[in-house]
């Protein structure tokens, strides 16, 4: 296992297919790791009917926002571990500034900017192509070695076999 | 009998028509038991909400959109549902992870202003007294005409 860091192409690539494959909550919003560099994950999903909370604007629901920024701070925790753990959220703060521009994908960018020994502490925006106009902003902390088993561990296996 | 209850009782609205008609809430399997003045809002398993698959548990984010519904409800129950409450700002107490079962939910208004209510949610599964999350936020209320 990887202990300075697990950011080869291929670990990237298994994680994005990880993402999709093993999350069923991600596969369904239809979220996708579009960028990864340590500490940092950005995320995307897709405009889709489904997930409106107003149909007479048609504008995406807040949770969907929700949704796709706890997974990117979680991706971005773990992009900032030294090695693959177990995260769990603790809290999660989000602050909408305006309404997504319905017919639009989202972006995620979360930042994992401090590490302790039991806490993770993050930082997000949600935009469409500029980060500098925000949809949403958030920040959240994450408790490491949480449980016992996350989907990292897939992430394991997948390499593991990959490199066995 | 919620509807008829909601039919009766034109100053409340019919709430399961107002969640029918969000897709984000079908998409999350949301419904919601009136019984009176009270409300409280079902989240139905299905495997498409897992986050973890190895434990498993509930999707975090599933869970802040559940808490976040359910705020909104009980804002649209007590002031209208004319305009949806936009949400202005949530913040999400995970508390236990979320087992593959199904969730409840109950939101109160901690105050209510005339442009922002201010929301507290919770949220269990099989022990009211052992909420998976809490959440509380503020929601920009329309008035009328607006």
């Amino acid at each position: 296992m990887a202990s300075e860091s697990h950011l080869t192409p291929e670990n990237i690539a298994q994680m994005k297919d990880m993402l999709i494959q093993h999350v069923p909550h991600a596969r369904a919003l239809g979220l996708t790791i579009t960028d990864v560099k340590p500490a940092h994950a950005w995320l995307t999903v897709p405009y889709d009917k489904k997930l409106i909370g107003n149909v007479e604007t048609g504008v995406i629901h807040g949770g969907v926002i929700t949704a796709m920024l706890d997974n990117a701070c979680g991706v971005a925790v773990q992009l900032a571990l030294p090695d693959r753990s177990s995260i769990a959220t603790l809290d999660l703060r989000i602050d909408y500034m305006k309404p997504a521009t319905p017919g639009e994908a989202l972006t995620g960018h979360a930042h994992c900017y401090k590490l302790t020994k039991n806490i993770a502490f993050v930082r997000g925006t949600a935009y469409h192509t500029d980060e500098n106009d925000p949809i949403a902003t958030c920040v959240g902390t994450f408790m490491l070695a949480a449980n016992r088993a996350t989907p990292m561990e897939y992430a394991d296996a997948l390499i593991n076999k990959h490199e066995g | 009998m919620s509807k008829t209850d909601a039919l009766k009782n034109p100053a409340r609205p019919d709430l399961a028509r107002f969640l029918e008609a969000i897709p984000y809430a079908q998409f999350l399997n949301i419904s919601i038991d009136q019984k009176g003045n009270e409300i409280t809002t079902v989240m139905r398993f299905e495997e498409k909400l897992i986050g973890n698959p190895v434990l498993p548990a509930l999707h975090g984010g599933a869970i802040g959109a559940f808490l976040e519904m359910t705020s909104i409800a009980q804002v649209a129950f007590e002031t209208g549902i004319a305009a949806v409450p936009k949400p202005i700002g949530l913040t999400i107490d995970y508390l236990r992870s979320g087992k593959p079962v199904d969730t409840y939910g109950r939101a109160h208004i901690t105050k209510q202003g005339r442009r922002v209510a201010t929301v507290h949610a919770e949220a269990w599964q099989e022990d009211r007294s052992r909420p998976i999350a809490a959440a509380h936020g503020h929601f920009l209320l329309k008035a009328d005409g607006e």
